[in-house]
């Protein structure tokens, strides 16, 4: 029964606390490579601070990433960030424009984005290209949201991780998202791994899943376990976001 | 001025202390102690003065120079607790800070190489310069926590240490340092500098004593720029690993 993955990031044993508080208790698994991979779990699950594991924003206390087949740290950290892009919920902006926002990741590479690459990119995220010239300021969050992930497609990543980005978007944004991240993932080959509160949408957009409870990581593999869960936890989890 | 004329003056300490007393201000304490500490330290700095002034040896000065960036090293690094290794690099910031305007002062002989100026204007320069790195020091960690998220995103797109830090450290060096130039702009208008003041009672000519106002005013425009900057620079590295991760402030 069990399906063989090749693995883009695989976890062994990790483990990770903050000021003594353990906030993920030894992670064991795998996001398939080239796969999209949907994540849930409740709040305080520690899905976020798994991803910023990933992009190596944190490193963990014990326990080994593997990107790629090669461990985490072995890799460059500016190299490894652009490989791995990370578009968080909070959807941070730096002040300016959206074309500011947009153009970053250039920046920091000492180039610049064109008016017309930056517009495809809106284009891409479901947003008017009106938007280019607005300040962040005025942008509602599901505007930050999809400007925040327009941003780290900038880079190329070969794996991208995607926090939460549907649940301050409207019906017909989550459809714009749910679209790229189907098209991205169709066009290049990459690896995504989403964060959904969205159960139907897990099943339905994910190829594989894991749900994380408390720190841990309850159940992973291919996502049609999520109709019909195994482990007790799990269960009561689905139920309750269900209800 | 005489002693017995300045004893005349603790009148001006018994008024607050009579109104303490009377209006139950509970101020009487600490108007004593500041009185009877202002007299000891003062005029032991002013016999020390007069000693080193009399002895011109090159080793008192030193000794002097160093006795102050200690005492402002003290002052000064508290303030920047949170970061690594504070100590030596407000160290290396004041003796940058010193040997800058003291070359140039000297070098250009723009003033004697005599210890009644070199002495009074380390003091004045190493003051400003304490003073500037503790309003550097609380808006640059006051920054960083206030914009981790934004420090954190660049990092995540692939920017260097600097890269990310780079708005907060620009902005703490402004803010620290306007308030100095902005006060250069506005000064002799309202109030006399102290120290022009202080050299006209004393019965310089006017002309003279703004001569060496302007001199002081030119030399803290120097020392508060480059304190920031130069603490700025040597402080950021340490917020950060060798992994590019920003370090979480210990509580
Ligand atoms: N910087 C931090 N310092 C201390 N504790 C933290 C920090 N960030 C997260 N935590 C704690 O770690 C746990 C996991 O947080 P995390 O943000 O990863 O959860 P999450 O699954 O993303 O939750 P949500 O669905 O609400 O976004 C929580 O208990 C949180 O309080
Ligand atoms: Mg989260």
């Amino acid at each position: 029964m069990a399906e063989y993955y090749e693995a883009a990031i695989q976890f062994d044993h990790v483990n990770y606390s903050d000021r003594g508080t353990l906030i993920l208790k030894d992670i064991n698994g795998l996001f398939p490579k080239g796969k999209i991979t949907t994540l849930v779990g409740p709040s305080g699950a520690g899905k976020t601070t798994l991803f910023k594991l990933c992009n190596r924003l944190i490193s963990p206390n014990s326990g080994e990433i593997q990107i790629d087949g090669r461990k985490i740290d072995q890799y460059n950290p500016i190299e490894l960030r652009q490989n791995v892009g990370l578009a968080l919920q909070s959807a941070t902006m730096i002040r300016g424009t959206v074309m500011k926002n947009l153009t970053l990741p250039l920046t920091l590479k000492g180039s610049e984005l064109t008016e017309k690459d930056a517009k495809e990119l809106l284009q891409d995220v479901g947003l008017d290209e009106e938007f280019l010239n607005r300040n962040v300021k005025d942008l509602s969050g599901g505007q930050r949201q999809k400007v925040s992930i327009a941003r780290t497609l900038v880079n190329k990543p070969k794996i991208l991780l995607l926090d939460e980005i549907t649940s301050s978007l409207d019906r017909v944004s989550q459809q714009d998202i749910e679209a790229l991240i189907v098209r991205i993932n169709q066009k290049y080959g990459t690896t995504i791994v989403w964060i959904t509160h969205n159960l139907t949408q897990a099943i339905t957009i994910g190829e594989y899943s894991w749900v994380m409870i408390d720190g841990e990581l309850i159940e992973s593999g291919e996502s049609s376990f999520l109709d019909n869960p195994q482990n007790d936890q799990v269960k009561q989890f689905i139920k309750g976001d269900l209800a | 001025m005489t002693f017995l004329t300045l004893s005349l003056a603790l009148i001006f300490v018994l008024i607050p202390i009579i109104l303490s007393k009377t209006l139950q201000l509970e101020l009487e304490k600490d108007t004593i102690i500041a009185a009877v500490r202002s007299i000891i330290q003062l005029l032991a700095v002013g016999y020390i003065l007069q000693f080193v002034f009399d002895s011109q040896s090159i080793i008192y000065i030193t000794l002097m120079i160093v006795l102050m960036i200690g005492a402002a090293t003290q002052n000064a690094r508290r303030k920047g607790a949170s970061i690594k290794g504070i100590t030596w690099k407000l160290i290396v910031t004041f003796i940058f800070v010193e040997i800058l305007t003291q070359g140039i002062l000297l070098g250009f002989h723009i003033t004697p190489a005599e210890a009644q100026y070199i002495i009074p204007i380390s003091g004045m320069m190493i003051g400003n310069s304490m003073v500037l790195s503790i309003l550097f020091l609380n808006r640059f960690i006051a920054e960083i926590d206030a914009h981790q998220d934004e420090i954190e995103l660049i990092l995540s797109l692939g920017g260097t240490s600097k890269q990310a830090i780079h708005s907060q450290l620009i902005t703490s060096i402004k803010a620290s340092t306007i308030p100095t130039i902005e006060s250069q702009k506005t000064i002799g208008l309202v109030q006399l500098p102290g120290m022009m003041s202080g050299q006209i009672i004393a019965g310089a000519d006017p002309v003279q004593a703004v001569q060496f106002q302007l001199l002081i005013l030119f030399l803290v425009l120097t020392s508060v720029v480059v304190t920031s900057v130069l603490l700025g620079f040597l402080s950021y590295p340490t917020l950060f690993n060798k992994q590019m991760q920003l370090l979480k402030a210990e509580e």
